[in-house]
């Protein structure tokens, strides 16, 4: 069992309220029409991507997913940074050239950046995760994959193949309830996502992805048997998606006592009251994380609003190395 | 110097780079212990062992995500595709992934897609095709198509120590039935070079790997009749060597394109758009292209003989066009 001290409880929570914090003030930056494309919401997934980037070590890798700003800001990518890259500036991560959280990556910041096509991320994952065998480098990769992914042919492709060359990965299944308008009932017909690691013959673990605790815990334990040569795991991190596929979308479609329910089961809110009641946080560290986070986020939005767009000269850049 | 195949070619280049560079490997299915459904890879499972070639399940989309990934951290994946008909079950890792990669994202993604290529050998609609304008439509992707074996080891090598995703496809007509000199030390021939393999005045025909071979008996055919040709041999189709097509054509003023590959927005399509819009002035006839119909590829050979180009079809049109 992982062993954690006051100040690590409080890092999560910290990096789950930066997560919402960014998430936040990148929908106001959406609505004053100062982002071109658009966004994301995080809410709901704020436990599951920072629970399972937390658990990693600097040496590994991460590909995460348009719901895992968390494994981004965990990683090291700044605020400022992931505004910009939302602003379409030059400074961004990928100079402009791609939408939000799409192309974010940072090999430096052992990020690798996803495209649309979900769960192809799991497959580039697995030759992050081949090159540390190759390498034997006692290193792991971690990617994410969620409900509507698993029905694609590479999500079953991968997992295949990891456990066929017993990769060092960890898959985390983030089961939104919905892949844009379809509810899970339409997307599979099991009872639960997790017996797809059974048959593919590597562990599935289920966990409660609002719990970021519960959610690094079975990352951990992943993490340390890929570590040790005894090949991949899929976690199944139930969660709801609590806004739209993205924000264009009103997502009428979703029953508002389903919202309801979960919205009691808030990550961030419920992992506070949790650390109240054990006398791991006080209201002056409350107030101090949160001071901290206002000025990060205005920092990254002046540091974002600051860059300059890319230059339509430009244009052609870039298409080889 | 001694003569191989072509196929002993690719064997060469592949054997040579890996022990020159251990950051290359290969993987795909029946790479290992069957030496590829062709042979390409024979004898590299023992030499190199399971850890540099890797027999892989059937999941072109896996493995070739797998390449991307591996290229990423620094290492250099040469994924064999039984047959280029089967590329397309790997096309969204190919053409959106390692094809936008460097343009989104600045990492360099060294990764060869070797595939046999192309039609002749009455294998049918699946084991035929040339999909090389899938490709070359894609911002990103080198696309390389050797016609003999020399240029095949050059050009295989140059491939793998490009910092780019490169599409190398092998027309395996040429696999056993050509035969070449091939230095045996390690050497390079530049990517995107296209290779003037015959010098003439009255035409110019603009092709690459199989036919080559069918145009190069045309144009002897046709210098016995005083007709004298100049070849070029395209070598890579993306990007395309616009300089050698204009400065041919700008000679001769007579143009042949001719590809195995079907003729609706074939490369042909491309290089005849390239002299219309540079050497307008300079063409003395309409351009003229010689193709496959824009059919798949039949199986039977009376219908495969009739799909596939070949010297005589070229000849033809060759004579018309100097007549014109």
């Amino acid at each position: 069992m992982l062993e954690r001290d006051k100040a690590d409880y409080q890092k999560l929570l910290y990096w789950m309220m930066l997560t919402r914090a960014v998430d936040d003030r990148s929908i106001s930056l959406l609505k004053l029409g100062k982002i071109p494309g658009t966004i994301f919401s995080q809410k709901g997934h704020e436990a599951i991507s920072v629970g399972a980037a937390c658990a990693l070590s600097d040496a590994d890798v991460v590909a995460p997913l348009h719901r895992d700003l968390g494994a981004y800001l965990v990683r090291g990518m700044t605020p400022g940074r992931i505004f910009s890259q939302a602003m379409a500036r030059v400074s961004s991560p990928s100079q402009g050239r791609d939408v939000n959280t799409h192309g974010m990556g940072d090999l430096e910041l052992g990020i690798i950046g996803y495209v649309s096509h979900l769960p192809q991320s799991m497959t580039v994952a697995l030759g992050a995760a081949f090159s540390f065998q190759y390498r034997k480098e006692p290193r792991v990769a971690l990617t994410f994959t969620g409900d509507g992914a698993s029905s694609e042919g590479a999500f079953s492709e991968s997992l295949n193949l990891a456990a066929v060359l017993k990769l060092p990965i960890v898959f985390v299944l983030e089961d939104n309830q919905y892949a844009y308008s379809t509810p899970s009932k339409y997307q599979y017909a099991i009872p639960d996502l997790v017996s797809r690691a059974a048959a593919f013959g590597l562990p599935g673990v289920t966990v409660f992805g609002n719990n970021i605790l519960d959610v690094q815990n079975v990352v951990v334990e992943a993490i340390s048997r890929a570590r040790n040569g005894e090949g991949p795991t899929l976690i199944k991190a139930n969660t709801m998606r609590m806004q739209g596929h993205a924000l264009h979308d009103s997502a009428e479609y979703v029953p508002t006592e389903l919202l309801d329910k979960w919205r009691k089961q808030d990550p961030i809110s419920n992992y506070k009251t949790l650390l109240y009641e054990k006398q791991l946080l006080d209201d002056q560290t409350e107030r101090n994380i949160i001071t901290q986070i206002q000025q990060e986020v205005s920092d990254g939005v002046l540091w974002a609003e600051n860059s300059p767009y890319p230059d339509p000269s430009t244009l052609t850049d870039g298409v080889y190395a | 110097m001694p003569e191989i195949t072509f196929l002993e070619a690719i064997n060469q280049a592949l054997r040579q780079e890996m022990e020159a560079d251990e950051t290359v490997f290969i993987l795909g299915q029946d790479v290992g212990v069957l030496g590829g459904a062709f042979k390409a890879t024979e004898g590299l499972f023992d030499e190199f062992g399971r850890e540099r070639v890797i027999d892989t399940p059937m999941c072109e989309y896996a493995f070739s995500g797998l390449a991307n990934g591996a290229a990423l951290m620094g290492l250099r994946p040469v994924v064999e595709f039984q047959f280029a008909d089967f590329i397309s079950t790997a096309f969204d890792p190919i053409v959106q992934f390692a094809a936008t990669h460097h343009y989104r994202q600045r990492n360099p993604l060294p990764i060869v897609f070797r595939a046999p290529w192309g039609g002749g050998s009455h294998a049918g609609p699946f084991h035929s095709q040339c999909p090389e304008s899938w490709f070359a439509h894609t911002a990103g992707l080198k696309v390389v198509i050797p016609s003999n074996p020399y240029d095949a080891k050059g050009l295989l090598i140059s491939a793998i120590r490009d910092p780019n995703p490169v599409i190398f496809f092998e027309p395996k007509y040429l696999y056993r039935s050509q035969r070449g000199e091939v230095p045996s030390n390690l050497y390079t021939v530049q990517l995107g070079s296209a290779n003037i393999t015959r010098t003439g005045d009255d035409l110019s025909i603009i092709t690459y790997g199989a036919m080559v071979s069918e145009a190069t008996t045309a144009a002897e055919m046709l210098s016995k009749s005083g007709i004298s040709c100049e070849m070029i041999d395209l070598r890579t189709i993306s990007p395309l060597d616009s300089e050698k097509i204009l400065d041919s054509v700008k000679k001769t003023g007579k143009v042949l394109i001719l590809h195995e590959a079907r003729r609706t927005l074939g490369i042909g399509a491309e290089i005849a758009a390239i002299i219309s819009e540079n050497a307008f002035q300079y063409l003395d006839a309409p351009i003229v292209r010689v193709t496959a119909p824009d059919t798949p590829v039949p199986y039977s050979p009376p219908l495969e003989n009739a799909y596939r180009p070949n010297s005589d079809n070229v000849a033809e049109a060759a004579r018309r066009l100097y007549n014109f």
